[in-house]
């Protein structure tokens, strides 16, 4: 039989060893914690203490600003130390509330909850209250994703374990080690959905060990099966594991929920376990330290808030200075200038590179080889975007669908000339949409 | 702030293939059919290749001098051009020929149309036509390897006396062929075609490295041995399927097919332009031999297709993930 999968694609050098084994490990922050209003898609969220404030675990510092936004709470219990600008990933500057660390822990009291017991309502809005969003990189607001216009017409609930960016092992060790969590959250969110709907956790064939974890996790769950997906990037982006699972499309202009699908990271996943069950706001997320530069590569529960500088350090330091460390994978990941730059709710890897393959490469013509075609998930002709957008041709650009591109990066990885393919589709497609905002 | 460590955009990693190693494997490819033509003509074939890879690779690197640009040989196009051009001389041809084709090619027909990935004509075909043209006998006084004619059997009573020296040549006038030597091919022809199996070798290499698609040779000789097949048979011929697979053979129909029609600047980049294009040289070159009056038609067909290339590009779009076409939008709206 063949394996789900969608047409398009690389294999890139996968790079999990590194970390794979490593079991996760609880991180105690130091004494600066750094919660940025801004890390989820949406409004930012709009910060309800002061300077001075004292906090605990669980407080939250900063409510919801829209319908689409996510609040966010304190990881630790100390004294807040200043509202200012900080640096995130992407190299801009957001609003943050600074909180210095009393190492105290104190702790707001959290309300468990029997799920059976909830409606769908409360459940709903357990998951809003808790400031669960996409743990996968997105950060869309899961509370507004899991109640779409018309929910009888979701018939899949897809756990995207599929960790097809190279690197990357958190989603795999927490299926590893906290399997029935993720398998509680799924029956969870399949209550807010018909009878019909079907929940499907969802692995490339790289890992075994998980499959094998997760489908004993399953046995016996109604409606819930595991689904092995072929090992390839992008499987794991929302359009890509939709049409791979159930052969189904989604543009650009569409929502996985008008196709009946509704994709979540196992990261995700637990997280709305944690709140609707246990009441507990979402404060950790498993994070993976890796790449060549980094002495013991492994993976960290860290709190929210906390320096990427100190996860280095908790990782034994480098083992020479890199040249490249990258917030994410190395596929979709964001260059850092320098490590202040602290964890939130999406960001998931911080990976190492001694050497920076990509300010080595030397351009050249385009030959018209045709294996960006050959990749393109999207099915696109990235280099005729690319040519398109280098001109400046918005109409051109807009006319060959370049606003399908789902800036994966496979175009410029595969590109033998190594023309910086996405990259500029990017650009120009942030720029159509910029000019299309405008009017 | 000053950056600490280098900042650039998604994806920070890449493929090891680069061009030049693409144009190695196909120089890799090249070999087999190249090393077979020395040792079937002889050394002055060796000489022939030489030449023609030192003038094509020489006036890349003069016309990059002369237009203060950087240094462009070291992608190795110039000898891939070089080396598939001299692939389509005669062994015994002077050497200044193919010097002066590698010179056209490069400098006309690559470089002054903007160089790599510019030119709308296979830049080797191109050269050849120009041949073809400019020293029309000298490029189709084919060197015969000794004994070749014994190979062949006379089947159909026309003229006893033998013009030509390819196989195709005499397969036009009636002559049958022991397919065997002509698929090992010890017969006559240009330095590089006469070789199937060498030809096959490197085109199975190339397939595997994935440097070239099946879909333009599969559909070009697909279509085109259909064809010949159905005229055969039309005409009577004794024996249409060894007739069709002799066709095949002799030529250069799998050169053009694996080794030309593949060329990626000048063919279409898309999926179905590609099955488009194969479907044409197939049909092109059918015409050329079975009902013109010539032996040969793989080059033209191929520089035929070449300035087709951005026509069939333009209608053969590949349809985006998920998006519908407007027709059927309608319909289903309707």
């Amino acid at each position: 039989m063949g394996l789900l999968t969608f047409k398009g694609g690389v294999h890139p050098f996968e790079g999990k060893e590194l970390s794979m084994d490593k079991p996760v490990e609880e991180l105690k922050p130091g004494k600066e914690l750094v919660y940025l209003l801004s890390q989820h898609i949406g409004a930012p969220a709009k910060a309800i203490v002061n300077k001075g404030d004292h906090v605990v675990v669980g407080q939250k510092i900063a409510e919801a600003g829209g319908f689409v936004s996510a609040p966010i709470y304190a990881t630790v219990s100390g004294t807040v130390k200043s509202l200012e600008k900080r640096k995130n990933a992407t190299g801009g500057y957001v609003d943050a509330i600074v909180v210095e660390n009393d190492e105290q822990y104190e702790s707001t009291t959290f309300v468990e909850a029997d799920p059976e017991s909830l409606s769908r309502e409360e459940i709903l809005d357990r998951i809003r209250e808790a400031g669960v969003v996409g743990m996968g990189g997105a950060g869309f607001p899961t509370a507004v994703k899991l109640a779409p216009k018309d929910p009888s017409t979701v018939d899949h609930i897809l756990v995207n374990g599929s960790e097809c960016e190279p690197y990357l092992t958190s989603d795999y060790r927490m299926m590893l080690e906290k399997p029935e969590m993720i398998v509680e959250g799924l029956k969870i969110m399949l209550k807010l959905f018909g009878d019909n709907c079907k929940g499907l956790i969802c692995i490339e064939n790289n890992k075994p060990k998980a499959i094998e974890i997760m489908k004993k996790a399953v046995e016996g769950v109604d409606r819930v099966s595991v689904a092995v997906v072929k090992t390839k990037y992008p499987e794991g982006a929302e359009r890509s594991l939709i049409n791979a699972v159930t052969g189904r499309f989604v543009n650009s202009k569409m929502l996985p929920a008008d196709a009946g699908c509704v994709v979540d990271n196992v990261g995700t996943v637990m997280a709305v376990y944690d709140a609707v069950k246990n009441g507990k706001p979402l404060m950790y997320r498993v994070f993976t330290v890796t790449g060549d530069a980094v002495k013991d590569p492994r993976n960290f529960l860290v709190r929210i808030g906390t320096p990427y500088r100190e996860l280095v350090e908790a990782a034994g330091g480098f083992t020479a200075e890199p040249e490249k460390i990258i917030s994410g994978g190395p596929m979709m990941g964001f260059a850092l200038a320098d490590l202040d730059v602290p964890v939130t709710k999406t960001s998931g890897a911080l990976t190492c590179f001694l050497k920076d393959e990509v300010s080595r490469v030397h351009e050249t013509a385009c030959i018209s080889c045709g294996r960006c075609l050959n990749v393109c998930p999207a099915r696109l002709m990235p280099t005729k975007l690319a040519e398109l957008a280098e001109a400046g041709d918005e109409e051109g650009f807009e006319s060959f669908d370049g606003l399908e591109c789902v800036n994966c990066g496979s175009c410029s990885y595969t590109c033998p000339a190594k023309r910086p393919l996405a990259a500029n589709i990017n650009m120009m497609r942030q720029r159509v949409l910029a000019n299309k905002r405008k009017k | 702030m000053e950056n600490k460590y280098r900042v650039s955009v998604s994806p920070h990693v890449r493929d090891s293939i680069t061009t030049n190693k693409i144009m190695l494997y196909v120089i890799l490819a090249l070999l087999p059919s190249a090393i077979f033509g020395v040792v079937n003509f002889g050394l002055h074939a060796l000489t022939i290749i030489c030449v023609s890879i030192i003038f094509a690779v020489g006036s890349e690197f003069c016309l990059n001098k002369l237009l203060n640009k950087a240094s462009t040989i070291g992608d190795l196009s110039a000898v891939v051009t070089g080396l598939i051009l001299a692939m389509n001389m005669p062994a015994e041809i002077a050497w200044w020929i193919p010097a002066l084709g590698s010179v056209f090619a490069i400098v006309v027909i690559k470089g002054l149309f903007g160089g790599l990935g510019k030119n709308f004509m296979n830049p080797a075909l191109g050269a050849r036509c120009f041949l073809m043209i400019a020293f029309s006998s000298q490029m189709t006084t084919y060197a015969s390897p000794s004994g070749f004619t014994s190979l062949m059997t006379k089947v159909a009573g026309t003229p006893d006396s033998l013009s030509g020296a390819t196989p195709l040549a005499y397969l036009k006038q009636g002559y049958q062929f022991d397919l065997e030597s002509l698929f090992i091919g010890n017969v006559g022809g240009v330095i590089g075609e006469t070789s199937a199996l060498a030809l096959l070798l490197g085109a199975a290499f190339l397939l595997v490295m994935q440097v070239i698609d099946w879909k333009i040779p599969v559909v070009y000789l697909g279509s085109f041995a259909i064809l010949v097949f159905i005229t055969a048979s039309l005409r009577g011929y004794d024996g249409a399927f060894m007739f069709t697979l002799e066709e095949l053979c002799a030529g250069g129909i799998i050169f053009g097919a694996f080794f030309m029609a593949t060329d990626y600047v000048t063919s279409p980049i898309t999926p179905n332009g590609k099955i488009i294009f194969g479907l044409f040289l197939g049909v092109m070159t059918w015409l050329f031999r079975m009902v013109g009056s010539g032996n040969e038609g793989v080059s033209y067909a191929i520089i035929l297709g070449n300035c087709l290339t951005p026509m069939i590009e333009a209608y053969t779009r590949p349809r985006a993930f998920g998006i519908v076409k407007e027709k059927a939008k309608k319909e289903a709206k309707a």
